[in-house]
């Protein structure tokens, strides 16, 4: 066993996801605590090149699992793929970004490897060789800090909770003779939005909740293009079907941390607050003084949210120039 | 089609969390227990597939003898029959309640797993795609629409920025996620013929294992509650031209987000 981090880069549409970053970012401070190395793999089909990248952020070898193989993400082949790379780099720990793909994978090596996982954290640290993390349950209610033991441990990381910091790496490539096998899963088909920010990366989030009345989200949507952020819903909203359910924010939907949440028309339900109050900055938009969100906002406007979001739009349009 | 759901009981979403005096639990007196949310929509889902294919749905769940509760109610929903498996007095992490959960799946029939894609009290996303690890089986999770034919499952799930569809063949299990359905809810001949239903209890022995296989490698060491957000300012103005126009103001120059 080694002292090192090994970073599973993530990729969506030939770019890294935001929070490999992240996390090569917070496994660089784990690796310092440890007295190791960060290290990183990337697995997928035309990724070769792009593995460079990760050096920026501080790693020191890059596996590279390039393979056709390895085109559609499926969770069986990559968990083999990752099981052979942790086998010859014998890393203490084991980070990957909290996201769909990373969840997954991050379940089935653990069951694999036999190995610890704490899921969706919002810190990690090691002290005196003892890794612990702290993860946020019931809702993000309560915060738990939870030790791992055994080799290597898994933790992966919520998006957005992690600065983002460059520090250049040695970055050498070592590519891995990939043996994937029969996958029985198989990615038939694939519908993704090009231009969509997801709520769980996005900096930005404006939701509008059952205050907006109707699926027309116009006024929603050009607030949040003026900021360059993604539009959220409550379940209210949902259930009325004018938002689709991967809008949802909330206990039982999307988990966020932005920099700024501007609620809309939102009354903040305990399991709606469960998913948004660890955003940055809070600011709500109600016509009732007394809703609960209003307890919750860093700023608080009370008001016609119709009335106010045209002119909020142009007012920051006009600071963005 | 012999259809298993793995359910948790956990505390309902509204209930107000706070840490016990030992410091690594929480309160659980006054909580109300429900059914996880995303676990509803499996039942819910493996009623819909019986209801098409025929077959019999079991519930099984780790869980304290109280967890009973919870697979009642999913025998009234319709379900045929329950396994509680009561871990005595281990603490569980994730992983191990994966491996009681694959233990007791080894000795049933599944032709199909369907399970929650997280349970919303741990919220630790790991138990249901461990159990399919575990079982050597394919698992797609955050489903929310199913077809099965020709022995195979077709799953549309979300992703980040859209969805995707993916096959597997069956034995397979699949997570629900929110849009897969409108779960119904237990009606009154339901709830009077549960009673009736078989329900199982077992222990950690009667699946083969024993303590010295299921020392947690995860262990809470605190829980705290996070610092409570105060509410800031109610930006004031006499129109609501200055009231945006100082809101924008706040966020550029105070908050620094803009
Ligand atoms: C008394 C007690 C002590 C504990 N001690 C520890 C500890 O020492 N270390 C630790 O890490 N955790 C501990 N836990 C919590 C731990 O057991 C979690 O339940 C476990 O991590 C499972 O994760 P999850 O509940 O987040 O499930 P997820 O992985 O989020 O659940 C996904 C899906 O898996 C299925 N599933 C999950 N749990 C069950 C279940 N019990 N029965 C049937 N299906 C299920 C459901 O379909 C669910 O939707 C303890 C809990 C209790 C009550
Ligand atoms: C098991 C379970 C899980 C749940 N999970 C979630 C979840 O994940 N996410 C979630 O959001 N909810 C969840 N809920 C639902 C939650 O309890 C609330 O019902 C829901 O969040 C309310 O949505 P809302 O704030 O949009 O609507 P409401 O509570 O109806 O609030 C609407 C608000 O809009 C304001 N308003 C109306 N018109 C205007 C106007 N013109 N201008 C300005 N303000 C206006 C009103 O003053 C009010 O405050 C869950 C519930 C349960 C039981």
């Amino acid at each position: 066993m080694t002292q090192n981090i090994l970073v599973v880069a993530e990729q969506a549409q030939s770019a890294f996801r935001k929070v490999t970053f992240e996390a090569l970012s917070a496994g660089r401070q784990l690796a310092g605590a440890l007295g190791g190395a960060v290290e990183a793999v990337v697995m997928g089909s035309g990724v070769e090149a792009s593995a460079a990248q990760l050096a920026a952020y501080g790693a020191a070898k890059i596996y590279v699992a390039d393979d056709g193989a390895l085109a559609d993400a499926a969770t069986e082949a990559y968990t083999r793929v990752l099981a052979q790379v942790i086998e010859a780099a014998k890393p203490a720990v084991v980070l990957l970004g909290a996201t769909t793909q990373g969840k997954d994978l991050a379940a089935r090596l653990s069951a694999r490897l036999d190995a610890a996982l704490a899921g969706d954290c919002v810190a990690v640290k090691a002290e005196g060789g003892q890794v612990t993390a702290t993860r946020p349950m019931y809702g993000g209610k309560i915060l738990a800090e939870v030790t791992l033991s055994g080799s290597p441990v898994i933790v992966s990381i919520r998006p957005n909770t992690q600065t983002a910091s460059q520090a250049a790496g040695a970055g050498a490539v070592e590519k891995v003779a990939v043996q994937v096998g029969d996958v029985a899963t198989k990615v038939v088909a694939q519908q993704l939005d090009a231009g969509k920010v997801d709520l769980t990366e996005a900096d930005v989030i404006v939701t509008g909740g059952r205050g907006m009345g109707c699926p027309d989200y116009s006024a929603v949507e050009a607030l949040a293009a003026a900021l360059g952020g993604a539009v959220g819903a409550s379940r209210s909203a949902v259930d009325e079907g004018w938002r689709p359910a991967s809008d949802q924010v909330g206990q039982t939907g999307k988990t966020v941390s932005p920099n700024l949440y501007v609620a809309c028309g939102v009354s903040g339900a305990i399991q709606h607050l469960a998913g948004m109050s660890s955003s940055k900055v809070i600011v709500a938009i109600n016509k009732d003084p007394e809703a609960p969100i209003m307890a919750k906002a860093d700023y608080a406007i009370v008001g016609d949210l119709f009335e106010v979001l045209p002119v909020l739009t142009a007012e920051i349009k006009k600071i963005k120039g | 089609m012999e259809i298993v759901v793995l359910l948790k009981q956990v505390p309902a979403t509204e209930s107000m969390i706070a840490v016990a005096g030992d410091g690594v639990s929480i309160k659980s007196d006054g909580l109300k227990y429900v059914i996880n949310p995303y676990d509803e929509l499996a039942v819910e889902e493996a009623l819909v597939i019986r209801e098409a294919q025929g077959g019999t749905v079991t519930i099984v769940s780790v869980g304290p003898a109280k967890a009973a509760e919870a697979i009642r109610t999913g025998l009234a929903m319709g379900a045929d029959k329950g396994v509680l498996i009561d871990p005595g007095d281990l603490a569980l992490d994730g992983l191990n309640t994966a491996k009681l959960l694959a233990a007791a799946l080894k000795a049933m029939p599944h032709d199909l797993i369907v399970a929650g894609h997280r349970a919303v009290d741990d919220d630790n996303f790991q138990v249901a795609t461990a159990v399919a690890e575990l079982l050597g089986i394919p698992n797609i999770s955050m489903v929310v629409k199913q077809t099965i034919a020709g022995g195979k499952i077709r799953c549309v799930c979300t992703v980040e920025g859209g969805t995707r569809e993916v096959e597997a063949p069956l034995p397979a299990l699949i997570a629900a996620q929110r849009g897969l359905n409108n779960p119904r809810y237990a009606s009154l001949p339901g709830i009077m013929k549960a009673k009736k239903k078989p329900l199982e209890t077992k222990k950690v022995a009667d699946l083969g294992l024993n303590a010295a296989d299921l020392q947690p490698k995860v262990r809470i060491k605190a829980l705290k509650t996070p610092a409570e957000r105060k509410g800031g300012r109610v930006i004031a103005g006499d129109s609501v031209q200055a009231k945006a126009a100082a809101l924008a103001k706040a966020l550029h120059e105070e908050a620094k987000v803009i």
